[in-house]
């Protein structure tokens, strides 16, 4: 029996308890969640914390109905619940702002609205659905502009119609996965802290998967932690300290490990880029006019929100873009990265999604490993390929780098994200002169251990001498490793400094291009 | 003087035979190009549209002939369409499987099944569609035929804006957007992608068939082989043209309807040299809106965010 409240006695009414009971899922044989219990009070704000791979994604989706548990209850209000899609759990008041946008980019925002409705008419009155748009605004905790295409919006908005669209659907809890991963730290806290208004004011219940101990300890109440598919502890957040949470998310008690810097005497510029433009895809600006230096044993970090022309500088820089116009020099000479030019320069990057930018997937893990020195001595001779000295490097090279992979045959599409990534750098890294390293977000997505990892072998590159130029969207990473960090908004430079001496909140300014 | 008066007419015969021939040959476009937009709005391409524009054609001339009804016929071929709609749809859905290669075999199957059902009905006559004769006030028998208007022409009229208002103002429509631009989002929203796709798919189908049905029963009015000369195909370009907007491809379709009508227009005035030239001119027309369309450096606007990928 199911019986849906009508909307507008909704609308004074309290967020309904929500209760997750011994909830497991199994993908064949791997236990995803096991057995996971929680609890959510209403009118509070529930962070829910764990590593990558420890099942968080996978409880809310058992819960918004995108898979069927394998056992467990959902209890809405002390009720057992059966959700079996995201549509059952609209109506029993559950809404889920993704990762990712899930607004369509050719609509305007009022058809964006519109569409989500279950109950929107078949024939649409536009006037009648503007009235009751604008009415709706009118009270909204933000402003997003109704007639605008969701694609010219800026992230910050797009996430802010995501949560708005919620609130129209009349939604009394709301999850949100990693919802602030694509804002800069003050459209964060504008949003987070708009949403901890409503929650404040009991109209509404949240459960956040958030990786960031800084949001999680200023806005949450209540913390669940999962690892490795099961429950690790539940607690207030005013009684835990970030290393207790830490310690429930890994097990062990760890501090990060502090990258140590080799001071650098003499500094030879490497790289110089000089007025660069570059466009889009679609036509349109993307690099305007961007000139930077890097030099030897430096790492210059590039800071900024996804799509604001980074990408289009890494990819002009490793060959994938031609540019409008400008200077690449690289040891002062120009430089339009060509196979010949990357040999002689010793130049080497470690690109974003690297099994697509960086790797053929269906040729094995040795091959791959090959790619910049198959054609020369002494893995090639003449024109013959020496498969027994690739296969012997891409062996060494695999213990060296401690990829996980079942034999250097695999195809290099069959491993983990983790491990293509340590495949990658191994072949980048390999070589025993480098002069120039480009990486662009080279830990994204991996676990504490991968990137641990990669983080020490960037610096070790760095000690000896190695030209970095590092383009992260985590900002940690990037006042953690670089010597130097600049901001990209709008394809132009907009700070730059020492790391020792930036001011953060000047660089969260500067993201949001004020 | 005389000569030179001859001269003008003929000259204005050109035009008015241009003009006739861009309703007339205008028609079949419309309606292939208004179902594979309605197709590649939803986020697929179907090319094997030349095929069922094929089998529309046959599908029309055959009933048109067996029953006597020429308007059975139409509804016969916007049925036969749908059919071969069903196999593209549920074909070109399938995991790994590319929309592309699908709608290339479905060309050859649809070329093939309207070959061998059509072999019977290549000699016989069959019940031509009516005419509305817009042209009876004037003597001129050139004007007057140029004047007969094929009541398909004024449907597939009415149904570019009618498909406009549809993509705006209906729930429907939004879905269609919504699953061609975003399925992730659609999904997200629960709307079944695969369901919009087909009834998309089916429905575009059913749309190509009736502008078959205006080749064999309209003009040129008559079932052979060879009668679509590649206006299914030319359609998909059509669409890439008009930016995938219905008001749009009604007005591309008026342009290619006018550039098929040159060679037959100057060959009526006596113009033979380059006559094969004149006909190809629908083609190099596609040929350079594929030219000046396409750009390494940038992509087009208002394609559809998934157009032609699998998920």
């Amino acid at each position: 029996m199911t019986t849906v409240i009508a909307p507008t006695s909704i609308e004074i009414e309290q967020p309904p308890e929500l209760e997750v009971i011994n909830m497991t899922k199994r993908f064949g044989s791997l236990v995803a969640l096991d057995n996971v219990s929680m609890l959510i009070k209403p009118g509070t704000f529930h962070a829910l914390l764990g590593e990558n791979g420890a099942g968080k994604s996978t409880l809310v989706k058992c819960i918004m109905g995108f898979y069927r548990a394998d056992q467990g209850d959902v209890l809405i209000g002390k009720h057992s619940r059966q959700i079996e899609s995201p549509r059952d759990a609209q109506k029993y008041g559950i809404g889920m702002v993704y990762q990712h946008f899930t607004s369509v980019p050719a609509m305007t925002v009022a058809e964006n609205l519109v569409l989500s409705r279950l109950n929107s008419p078949g024939l649409i009155n536009w006037n009648e659905e503007y009235a009751k748009l604008n009415a709706f605004m009118a009270n909204a905790p933000f402003q997003v502009p109704l007639d605008v295409p969701i694609s010219q919006l800026a992230a910050g908005q797009k996430q802010k119609l995501e949560i708005l669209k919620q609130l129209y659907l009349k939604s009394k809890i709301l999850i949100l996965d990693e919802p602030t991963s694509v804002l800069t730290p003050d459209e964060a806290d504008e949003v987070l802290g708009l949403i901890r208004e409503q929650v404040t004011a009991e109209r509404l219940s949240v459960l956040i998967i958030s990786h960031k101990f800084r949001e999680v300890t200023t806005f949450a109440d209540e913390v669940t932690v999962l690892r490795k598919g099961k429950f690790a502890g539940h607690g207030t957040v005013k009684d835990l300290t970030i290393a207790d949470m830490a310690e429930m998310m890994m097990g062990e008690r760890r501090e990060p490990q502090k990258v140590a810097k080799v001071q650098q005497s003499d500094r030879l510029s490497i790289l110089q880029v000089t007025d660069l433009h570059a466009n889009k895809d679609n036509g349109l600006a993307a690099v305007k006019g961007v000139s930077l230096t890097v030099h030897g044993g430096e790492i210059v970090g590039i800071a900024g929100i996804s799509g604001n022309g980074q990408k289009e500088l890494v990819e002009v820089l490793a060959g994938q873009r031609s540019p409008i116009s400008g200077q690449v020099l690289v040891n002062g000479e120009p430089y339009t990265a060509t196979r010949v030019e990357m040999f002689k320069h010793k130049v080497f990057a470690l690109p974003e999604e690297p099994l697509r930018n960086a790797c053929v997937p269906h040729m094995s893990v040795a091959e791959n490993m090959a790619l910049r020195t198959f054609d020369r001595p002494p893995q090639a001779k003449g024109f013959l390929l020496i498969l027994k000295t690739i296969r012997q490097m891409a062996q060494d090279l695999i213990q060296q780098f401690k990829v996980k992979t079942p034999s250097a045959e695999t195809p290099i599409g069959n491993l983990s994200g983790g491990n293509v990534q340590r495949a990658v750098l191994a072949r980048e890294l390999s070589s025993d002169q480098i002069n120039l390293l480009i990486a662009a977000n080279p830990c994204f997505g991996l676990d504490f251990g991968a990137v641990e990892f990669i983080h020490g072998q960037i610096v070790e590159a760095r000690n000896q001498g190695v030209a970095v130029l590092l383009v992260s969207e985590d900002l940690d990473e990037l006042l953690a490793l670089s010597d130097r960090i600049i901001v990209i908004s709008g394809g132009q430079f907009a700070y730059e400094s020492q790391t020792e001496t930036a001011d953060f909140s000047a660089i969260s300014h500067s993201m949001a291009g004020h | 003087m005389a000569a030179e008066a001859t001269q003008a007419i003929g000259w204005w015969g050109v035009l008015l035979a241009i003009a006739a021939g861009t309703m007339r040959g205008g028609t079949p476009f419309l309606f292939v190009s208004l179902g594979e937009c309605l197709t590649e709005k939803s986020g697929k391409i179907n090319l094997g549209l030349e095929g069922t524009l094929l089998t529309g054609a046959m599908t029309a001339y055959g009933v048109s002939y067996l029953t006597g009804s020429p308007w059975l016929g139409v509804i016969a071929a916007g049925i036969a369409g749908a059919l071969l709609g069903v196999i593209h749809g549920w074909l070109s859905q399938q995991p790994r499987v590319n929309d592309v290669a699908v709608g290339i075999a479905m060309i050859i199957f649809g070329s093939g099944i309207a070959f061998f059902f059509g072999k019977p009905f290549i000699q016989p006559k069959a019940p031509q569609l009516p005419t509305i004769d817009l042209g009876n006030w004037s003597d001129i028998p050139a004007l007057q035929a140029a004047l007969q208007i094929t009541p398909l022409f004024l449907l597939g009229l009415a149904i570019a804006p009618v498909m406009n208002w549809f993509f705006r103002s209906t729930r429907w429509g939004l879905f269609v957007r919504a699953v061609g631009d975003s399925p992730e989002a659609a999904r997200a929203m629960g709307v079944s992608i695969f369901k919009v796709r087909m009834l998309s798919i089916i429905a575009g189908s059913f749309l190509a068939g009736i502008g078959g049905a205006s080749l064999s029963l309209y003009y040129p009015g008559l079932w052979t082989e060879r009668i679509s000369s590649g206006q299914g195909l030319m359609a998909v370009a059509l669409v890439i043209f008009a930016r995938w907007n219905p008001i749009q491809c009604l007005w591309a379709s008026l342009l290619f309807g006018g550039a098929q009508a040159l060679g037959p227009a100057l060959q009526s005035v006596g113009i033979k040299e380059g006559y094969y030239l004149f006909n190809a001119a629908p083609y190099i027309l596609t040929l350079f809106i594929m030219i000046f369309t396409c750009s390494s450096k940038k992509m087009i606007s208002g394609a559809p965010g998934a157009l032609g990928t699998s998920s």
